[in-house]
């Protein structure tokens, strides 16, 4: 935009500040209260890493961790193969209905308790054991839209007649995806992965209702929620940085990769 | 033009098989309120038994009664709940009867807590800890002390704003309930339309509904007033000595936490050890030390220290106090109009 | 061509199969419960009724819906307000920071939500670090409870979702031809009709889809009444996770979960409106 006069840049830049005051306060306020000995918001009583100890050495967040992990791994990587050939295969359409739209979009926008409540009563009607898979699978559902917008918004701009040049080579389909398309949208599919995977890590209403019995399947959030409705444990604050830490390197890495991606 | 994608479904069959298949069941899974069990219990069950047994944590009875009908009881053996919601589960066919002959401990409970009106002789639920549910305040800070429900849903100038009442729906109807001196389990329409009233009514002088963290508001000030169950008002008189528990005059509900099997268990054996090892004396004992909750549970009790119960009173009352107070039960069909009614108390301005 | 269209069909088909299995027949299940009976120990009969639907317009349930809306009525106009300001400030810094700033604005949107509502509970409660701030400069009354408040939900509610706004109303914002404003000033017309005629009709796309989401998403949220409200707010999340969890009702819960998905539906069929119009509106201002 053209040059502002400098009272207005200034009281824009005060605007701004005043934002991100907003948005960051609070989490500061956690991590900062993280390296509190006494744990409690009302007195700072000393600098410690305390509570990342008792964090490490709590057992069940450790399992919750691990889960979270394990949900997070195994539904990014099958969504992002889903959600990639399906980005291929919605952008070499030739015509895309509003209800293939509709359909890709839908996961993306749809209330989580919804999804979660819908997703409940189909693993109940069919008898399914739940646990850890009614996790992931569920996870994938949300997870395969979100890689297949940002592997789209990448084909977008993807010229076609590289692949075409490659085809018309005498190289196969296969070995053209291989050698042509997949290096050109791999940045994509990557921080559509990473994008997933913070998401799923971060996910707790479908979680929560899809779970099984046992501590096996029981995921950090759902761990966090626990915590939190018991009160305030200066733990939760030691977990609330490690896990910001976590997703923020997560969207970091993708953002760096693919510019732009942090648009859902 | 099929053949070049066929790696990639080899992948995506690869990834599906690749799930963690449903987790082998081989652990005993028993599902208790968060911190209601002495932290040692299940490791304790364990190494003595050598049953291979887990525990997970519900906050309330109705996000394990949500778990346990969606899933049919499956992945649960053994479940921790009131017991209005052991009679539900019972009604749906969820649960195994209680095999007294695999429980040779059931002899320890108290002969009242044997014949409880929702299950007379341990048919299908065992009681694990009982008590009532009343007022928790900050005596140095509350004055005069109060005495009746009406203290705590119309509370004085000085306590507005820093009460709390239970938000689940039976103990919060409960307190309307017994404020107009109704029965716990009313099921009359008028009745219970004329407490909605008063309990929305309540929400002016009210901080907040809460379940499980209204002894921690006390400790720290944020309330000075609270709806609370007497064991949980024990965890603020530990951390506060001001801190105080009382029956309102008009009385107040018996309520039983019962433990149940459930009929998908795969272990029910082991489920029954379980519940035979919490029920020796020493174990229930050590438990009731822990929670500071009264466990129904005679052997136990009788070998309880006296400072514990000078230290927390409520840990006093006998089964010939708690029986005085009418035991809540399930309501059937007018769970529904409860929901309904506690919908409308927290959707009221 | 039809060989094309064949290997684009092969390629979505497991996505597109992966949908269908555990989305759209799980919400047409919901919508097929929403037509049966409860039993009476909950559970389903499978008998048809339309009362579940009947039932939304019971003055109780009707008058949940519209206190969801306006919290998340209030919550979305106040995030617009300021998601649209810190965006317009973004849009005006040097291009080289933008990158940079609007990362920034967006990076706690991908903390976790709990944590991020939890934060507000530890500033907020009557002994909370707001209280503490304001005994430490001095105040000597009777501290507020900020907490379980219709303004803590809100709040909680904004700071969630302002980053979407932000992100939604920069990309319009940054697309903005200087020359149209500095135009229209050259035509003698003030600041604020330049903003109200040039500026506000060829962003409002942007408007409407940071708007929609933010509705959509606190409409249905039942977390942070919860935590924040101290249940003292039912909002139609809440009451769909009670149908479920406490008065094991799911006919009723699944006849809200498809009123909650038909306002979605209907909001994003605006927004797609008004994207449209505004794109209508923006080759008309160039173009005119």
């Amino acid at each position: 935009m053209a040059e502002r006069p400098l009272a207005t840049r200034r009281s824009l830049a005060a605007l701004l500040a005043a934002v991100f005051a907003f948005l960051y306060i609070p989490i500061g306020v956690l991590v900062a209260l993280s390296f509190n000995e006494g744990g409690l918001p009302t007195a700072w009583t000393g600098f410690s890493v305390k509570w990342y100890g008792a964090l490490l050495s709590n057992g069940d967040i450790l399992s919750a961790a691990g889960n979270t992990l394990i949900v997070g791994a195994v539904s990014t990587l099958i969504a992002t193969v889903l959600g990639t050939l399906l980005a291929l295969g919605i952008e070499t359409r030739r015509r895309k209905g509003r209800a293939l739209e509709a359909l890709v979009f839908a996961p993306m926008i749809i209330p989580d308790i919804v999804l979660a409540i819908a997703l409940l009563s189909f693993f109940s009607l069919l008898k399914l054991p739940m646990g850890l898979h009614t996790i992931i699978v569920s996870h994938v559902v949300f997870n395969l839209a979100f890689v297949s917008a940002v592997v789209r918004a990448r084909l977008k701009t993807f010229d076609w007649s590289v692949a075409e040049a490659s085809l018309d080579l005498g190289a196969s389909a296969f070995t053209t995806f291989r050698r042509v398309t997949l290096p050109l949208i791999l940045p994509a599919v990557v921080a559509g992965a990473l994008l997933a995977f913070t998401l799923s890590i971060d996910e707790f209403i479908i979680a929560f209702f899809t779970a099984g019995a046992g501590r096996s399947s029981v995921t950090l959030p759902m761990q966090i929620f626990a915590m939190i409705r018991f009160g305030v444990t200066p733990e939760i604050n030691a977990l609330a940085t490690l896990v910001m830490i976590v997703s923020v390197t997560a969207l970091t890495l993708s953002q760096r990769l693919n510019k732009g991606v942090i648009a859902p | 033009m099929t053949r070049p994608f066929l790696p990639l479904r080899t992948l995506i069959a690869g990834a599906a098989l690749s799930l963690p298949a449903a987790p082998a069941l081989a652990d005993l899974v028993i599902s208790n309120w968060d911190g209601y069990m002495a932290p040692d219990a299940v490791a304790n069950f364990s190494a003595e038994t050598g049953e291979p047994a887990e525990m997970v944590v519900h906050a309330t009875n109705e996000e394990i009664m949500g778990k346990i009908i969606a899933s049919g009881g499956e992945g649960f053996d053994v479940a921790f709940v009131s017991s209005p919601f052991a009679e539900v589960l019972n009604n749906l066919g969820l649960l195994e009867p209680i095999d007294a002959d695999k429980v040779p401990n059931l002899a320890n409970l108290y002969p009242e807590a044997a014949n409880l009106s929702h299950d007379p002789g341990n048919g299908f639920s065992v009681p694990y800890a009982w008590g009532t549910t009343g007022l928790c305040y900050r005596s140095d800070l509350v004055s005069p002390e109060p005495a009746s429900w009406n203290d705590l849903l119309h509370p004085a100038e000085a306590q507005a704003g820093k009460v709390t009442l239970l938000g689940t729906d039976r103990w919060l109807l409960a307190a309307g309930f017994l404020a107009h001196g109704y029965s716990v389990n009313e099921t009359d329409q008028a009745k219970l339309d004329e407490v909605t009233a008063d309990l929305i009514a309540a929400k002016k002088t009210m901080l907040a509904f809460d379940d499980t963290t209204f002894y921690s508001k006390l400790v720290s000030g944020e309330a000075t007033l609270v709806h609370a169950w007497d064991g949980w008002c024990n965890y603020g008189i530990a951390e506060n000595p001001d801190i105080k528990f009382v029956v309102p005059s008009e009385g107040s509900d018996l309520w039983v936490d019962t433990m149940v099997v459930l009929k998908a268990s795969d272990n029910k054996d082991g489920a029954f050890k379980f519940i035979n090892y919490i029920l020796d004396a020493a174990n229930h004992r050590w438990a009731a030390e822990n929670i500071l909750y009264k466990v129904p549970n005679q052997a136990a009790m009788d070998g309880l220290s006296p400072d514990l119960i000078a230290q927390f009173p409520n840990m006093g009352m006998t089964p010939a106090d708690l029986l005085k107070l009418e035991q809540l039960r399930d309501v059937g069909d007018a769970t529904r109009a409860y929901a309904k009614a506690v919908s409308a108390i927290k959707a009221a301005n | 061509m039809n060989a094309s269209n064949a290997r684009s069909t092969a390629l979505m088909a497991p996505a597109l199969a992966w949908l269908t299995a555990l989305m759209v027949i799980p919400c047409g299940l919901i919508l097929a419960l929403g037509f049966f009976r409860r039993g009476i120990y909950g559970g389903i009969e499978y008998s048809f009724t339309l009362e579940n639907f009947a039932l939304l317009l019971d003055p109780l349930y009707a008058g949940i819906f519209l206190t969801s809306a306006r919290i998340a009525g209030t919550a979305t106009l106040i995030a617009v307000v300021i998601g649209y300001a810190a965006a317009y400030a973004i849009a005006a810094a040097p291009r080289h920071r933008q990158p940079l700033l609007l990362f920034l604005a967006v990076l706690p949107f991908w903390s976790n939500y709990l944590i991020r509502t939890y934060a507000w509970i530890v500033l907020l409660n009557r002994e909370g670090l707001i209280t503490q701030f304001l005994r430490m400069m001095g105040y000597e009354g009777e501290p507020p409870s900020l907490l379980y408040t219709e303004g803590a939900v809100i709040v909680g509610l904004v700071y969630n979702y302002l980053p979407f706004v932000i992100l939604a109303c920069y990309a319009p914002l940054s697309r903005l031809n200087p020359e149209l404003a500095e135009a229209s000033r050259d035509l003698g017309a003030s600041a604020f009709t330049t903003f109200r005629r040039v500026i506000l009709p060829m962003t409002l796309h942007g408007i409407a889809a940071g708007a929609v989401f933010v509705f959509v998403l606190s409409i249905g949220n039942f977390i942070t009444p919860a935590l924040l409200g101290g249940g003292r707010f039912q909002m139609i999340g809440n009451l769909i996770y009670a149908q479920f969890l406490t008065a094991n009702d799911w006919p009723f819960g699944a006849a809200l979960s498809m009123a909650l998905i038909a306002i979605m539906l209907g909001l994003l069929t605006l927004q797609a409106m008004a994207a449209e119009k505004g794109a209508g509106e923006r080759r008309e201002v160039l173009d005119g």
